[in-house]
């Protein structure tokens, strides 16, 4: 059998399993062995997919299955990944793993809080094998809706407004996905209409079609990637969710934009990315700026991250958009980086504040006297993100910039200069953050009583850390992976100039 | 054989004593059972009457639709029906519902107007006394005049039309018709009345007033049949009688369907929102669907028909288990507005998480039925080139979200001090709540389904 579809059998039968057994301590041990297995299935299909590369397959993609599901649409359901989509996999899996620990504390209604967690892992993994643009739209629509549950339910302060506005722009954003989707179908150039992503590959669409259906399928995935202006979901979506929902949001769920935007618009419609990128370069350079600058403003660290969050996921954007192999490997790296330093943010402010009981940074000082494993975790996660050299964001940026400088006109030159300008502004509010929450003296004495962290908490926070650290140290592996999986659509990008 | 149905029951009702009513409820579930099981081991081919009848596998597959939805509904009206006020008049609503499921199945299996007519007419009576029902309430009452009254109007009308035609085309036959068919004045005018008259049974904008009132009104099982059985059989008869009777002019009814169904989506989906009675809301919710599945007629032959059939089957499971849920918690408490299902989920889980799955999947989400349904509406219409029609779907259906989730976040987020207490339903209504969940999950996943409708269409 297929080793893909363990990704989707594993989460399902967690769910059954969660379901029956009856104690707290079952439900929690239940989920986190279930996602253990899918962290292993996730290492697997990379470790396989290495081999298969190395013993010299160079097919498009590799472990495909496919089934007639709607023959008379061609609906099928085909499953298969290339270099990107085991990286984003295994992404998933450890932002996963390190979530069900992050959430090891929860109580209300716990069942139901594990299962639908579970029920969007298992919409993003579906999303990442699907090589069929209907099945990636179901599991896409899948992921979209636990959300509000999650959020509404286990949230904290404007918890209800936040879900629904969250859950009403994605809708939104699905909405012009789905324009987009059926255009594709019904416009692209193979002998009938099919679903299937590589035989749409291989039938290019008329120009005129492409122009007009572009902008719906980059907007719509641009509206998950939180681009400027549909970004204004984010700060509220990420503050009011739980702890495990905004790392799996900030980590995975916002990377589905960008995955959707290469996977479908760019390989399906290059000419008219290659003639429309100017403008969205536009809105994804004021995106990266604004979410720094909005960062600055913020004086709860779960909004300063969200807007952290929609910053990094615009410079993901800006370097799909470059439309050359190198800044397109550094995008999917700032992917996997933001991915899960993101997630090790989160689950750290989760942390923080349910020692401290509030998340106002001026009220909390001195925190690396108090809980020392946090706050020395919460310094490295800071230097990640501004992008300190030897961690993962260093990688990923250095890679776009140097990418984007491949472009010699005066427009590409001062959009990528307005973005790296970002950079600085990172490192402010990244700063003042660290300096004011771990260093200093400690500013409420009840503080002084807090616990450092316990076994489950240092389980998530070190899995994500050497992770962030690994891929910083050594980017290469990682980035040679993803190089050959986008020789595909690097090749039509160029021929379609 | 649904006559006999209808004459046994009447039999019964006859022998049977005060006391002992009750047992009339299993045999009319029996019978209609049966008679689904004769109309699939004995599928009827050809025509009678001259012409007037016609039977093949696309009608069967409606009827079928039809008597499955009817043996949901009289699953979920037992309780109600059983109880102190409307005990005396059991055998009635069993004979009423029948008249009309006869009407209905002869407008669909008609092939001339004068059929159609006739079994609109005996669709639509029957459903009028049933509105008004519980005697005992006047919001009943309110809602049979005004179908009544409503109906009586849109059939003159749509009487007018086929008038019209005739006048022009010297035939009621649709073979006949569908041969000499111009656009010319006479001929469009009456085809507008007839799309009007068609349109009032749909509930489409414009003429959509009457929806609200008698949905709100009517007991729960007549609204459930009211919005799924009638509308459905109304969709089917429209559909088929503007691919192939007005062919020839499908530029201007085309036009004529995209203006509806925009008005529709939208003025449907803005009053949603405001609703606080459940069964109002019901309706407004069932008005919009009505707007989205005129895209799917949009589309062209096999395909435009076999997704409006699709999209109606997963309908059917989707709009009773809504409207069961809604006619469970009536039935044990009386009550009806959104704002008492607060805090529902803590007592009455299963009944929440039904409701749920039901609002999902006419929002359209997946991994429900609905989510199908509704890309099949969009796919068909995006295969004439609509694009920008289905955009404005996309939005609406976004906007509809917002107002299906409403309960949902009653139930689930709400705190409230005194929810409903916990309630068991009879065996009756739990089944027709399993048969529906199952509906609602199978339809979308087991292709078959999808392949053997678009197969017959």
């Amino acid at each position: 059998m297929n080793i893909l579809h363990l990704l989707i059998i594993i989460p399902l039968l967690t769910t059954v399993s969660v379901l029956c057994v009856k104690s707290m301590k079952a439900v929690r041990w239940a989920t986190a062995v279930g996602m253990f297995f899918q962290l292993l299935t996730a290492i697997t299909v990379l470790l396989v997919y290495m081999v298969i590369r190395q013993s010299g397959d160079t097919s498009e993609m590799v472990l495909m299955d496919t089934y007639n599901w709607y023959p008379s649409l061609n609906i099928t359901y085909a499953i298969g990944v290339d270099g990107i989509s085991c990286a984003m996999i295994l992404l998933t899996a450890i932002v996963m793993f390190a979530g069900v620990f992050a959430s090891w504390e929860i109580e209300y209604l716990q069942k139901e809080f594990f299962v639908s967690l579970i029920i969007l892992a298992t919409g993003v993994f579906g999303f990442f094998i699907s090589l069929d643009i209907f099945t990636m739209f179901l599991y896409y629509e899948l992921a979209v809706i636990p959300m509000y549950i999650l959020i509404g339910i286990w949230g904290t302060g404007r918890k209800e407004y936040s879900a629904m506005k969250l859950t009403l722009m994605l809708m939104g954003g699905s909405a012009l996905i789905i324009v987009a989707l059926f255009g594709i179908y019904h416009s692209s150039g193979a002998p009938e209409p099919t679903f299937n992503l590589l035989e749409l590959g291989k039938y290019p669409m008329s120009e005129a079609a492409q122009r007009f259906f572009f902008p719906f399928a980059f907007l719509g995935f641009g509206v998950l990637g939180a681009l400027f202006p549909f970004h204004t979901w984010s700060p509220d979506g990420h503050a009011s969710a739980p702890t495990a929902v905004s790392m799996l949001h900030a980590g995975v769920l916002m990377k589905l934009g960008g995955y959707g935007i290469f996977r479908v618009a760019m390989y399906l419609m290059p000419q008219a990315a290659q003639e429309q990128a100017w403008i969205f370069i536009v809105l994804t350079s004021i995106s990266v700026v604004y979410g720094a600058f909005g960062a600055i403003w913020q004086k709860d660290l779960k909004y300063i991250n969200a807007y952290s969050s929609v910053s990094h996921c615009g410079l993901v954007i800006f370097g799909l958009l470059m439309l050359n192999q190198t800044a397109m490997d550094g995008a999917i790296l700032q992917m996997i980086s933001h991915g899960l330093m993101t997630a090790l943010f989160f689950a750290l402010i989760g942390m923080i504040y349910s020692r401290t009981h509030t998340r106002q940074v001026f009220e909390m000082g001195g925190l690396m006297k108090v809980i020392p494993f946090l706050a020395v975790v919460y310094m490295i996660a800071g230097f990640a993100s501004l992008g300190l050299p030897g961690l993962s964001g260093f990688a990923a940026e250095m890679t776009i910039f140097v990418g984007a400088f491949q472009h010699v006109d005066l427009f590409h030159r001062i959009a990528t200069i307005f973005a790296i300008s970002a950079i600085v502004v990172t490192a402010v509010y990244i700063l003042r953050v660290v300096g004011t929450l771990l260093l200093g003296p400690v500013k409420n004495e009840a503080f002084m009583q807090l616990k450092d962290a316990r076994w489950y908490e240092r389980l998530s926070t070190l899995l994500l850390l050497v992770s962030v650290a690994g891929v910083g140290i050594y980017p290469q592996w990682l980035y040679q992976l993803i190089f050959d999986s986008l020789a595909p659509i690097a090749q039509k990008l160029a021929a379609a100039l | 054989m649904l006559v006999i149905a209808a004459v046994v029951i009447i039999v019964t009702e006859l022998l049977v004593s005060d006391k002992n009513k009750g047992i009339v409820v299993p045999i009319a579930i029996a019978l209609l059972f049966i008679t689904m099981a004769l109309t699939i081991a004995f599928p009827a081919e050809g025509r009678i009457f001259g012409g007037m009848y016609v039977a093949d596998s696309l009608r069967t597959v409606v009827k079928l639709i039809m008597d499955i939805a009817t043996i949901l509904v009289l699953l979920q009206s037992n309780r109600w029906i059983k109880a102190a006020a409307n005990h005396d008049k059991i055998t009635e609503f069993f004979i009423l519902i029948f008249a009309s499921l006869i009407g209905m199945s002869y407008m669909v299996s008609a092939g001339d107007f004068i059929m159609l007519y006739l079994g609109l007419e005996l669709a639509t009576m029957p459903v009028c006394a049933l509105a008004a029902f519980d005697k005992y309430k006047r919001v009943s009452a309110e809602a049979g005049i005004k179908l009544i009254y409503s109906s009586a109007f849109s059939t003159a009308l749509m009487l007018m039309g086929i008038t019209f035609i005739y006048a022009v085309s010297g035939s009621v036959y649709f073979d006949d018709i569908a041969l000499s068919f111009q656009p010319d004045a006479m001929s469009m005018l009456g085809m507008t009345f007839i799309l009007s008259g068609f349109a009032f049974k749909i509930s489409l904008v414009p003429f959509h007033l009457w929806a609200a009132d008698v949905y709100e009104g009517a007991p729960v099982a007549v609204t459930s049949y009211l919005s799924v059985v009638s509308k459905g059989a109304a969709l089917f008869v429209l559909t088929w009688v503007l691919y192939n009777v007005f062919g020839s002019a499908s530029e201007i009814w085309r036009q004529l369907l995209v203006v509806l169904a925009f008005l529709t989506m939208t003025i449907g989906n803005l009053f949603a929102l405001r609703q606080e009675n459940m069964k109002r809301f019901l309706a407004f919710s069932s008005i919009a669907q009505a707007g989205f599945i005129l895209l799917g007629v949009l589309g062209e032959g096999q395909l435009g028909m076999g997704t409006v059939l699709f999209f109606l089957t997963a309908y059917v499971f989707t709009n009773i288990a809504a409207f069961s849920v809604v006619a469970a918690i009536d039935d044990a408490t009386g009550k009806e507005n959104i704002s008492d299902y607060n805090g529902l989920y803590k007592t009455n889980k299963q009944l929440s998480l039904i409701l749920m799955l039901a609002l999902f999947s006419l929002a359209g989400i997946p991994p429900v039925a609905g989510f199908f349904g509704k890309l099949f509406l969009f796919n068909a219409a995006a295969s004439q080139g609509y694009y920008w029609l289905v955009f404005i779907a996309v939005i609406n259906a976004t906007i509809s979200l917002y107002y299906y989730l409403r309960p949902v976040r009653a139930m689930f987020i709400e705190k409230n001090d005194a929810p409903i207490p916990f309630f068991k339903s009879d065996w009756y209504m739990r089944i027709c709540l399993i048969l529906c969940v199952l509906g609602i999950f199978i339809t979308g996943f087991v292709s078959a389904i999808f392949e053997y409708i678009l197969s017959v269409s």
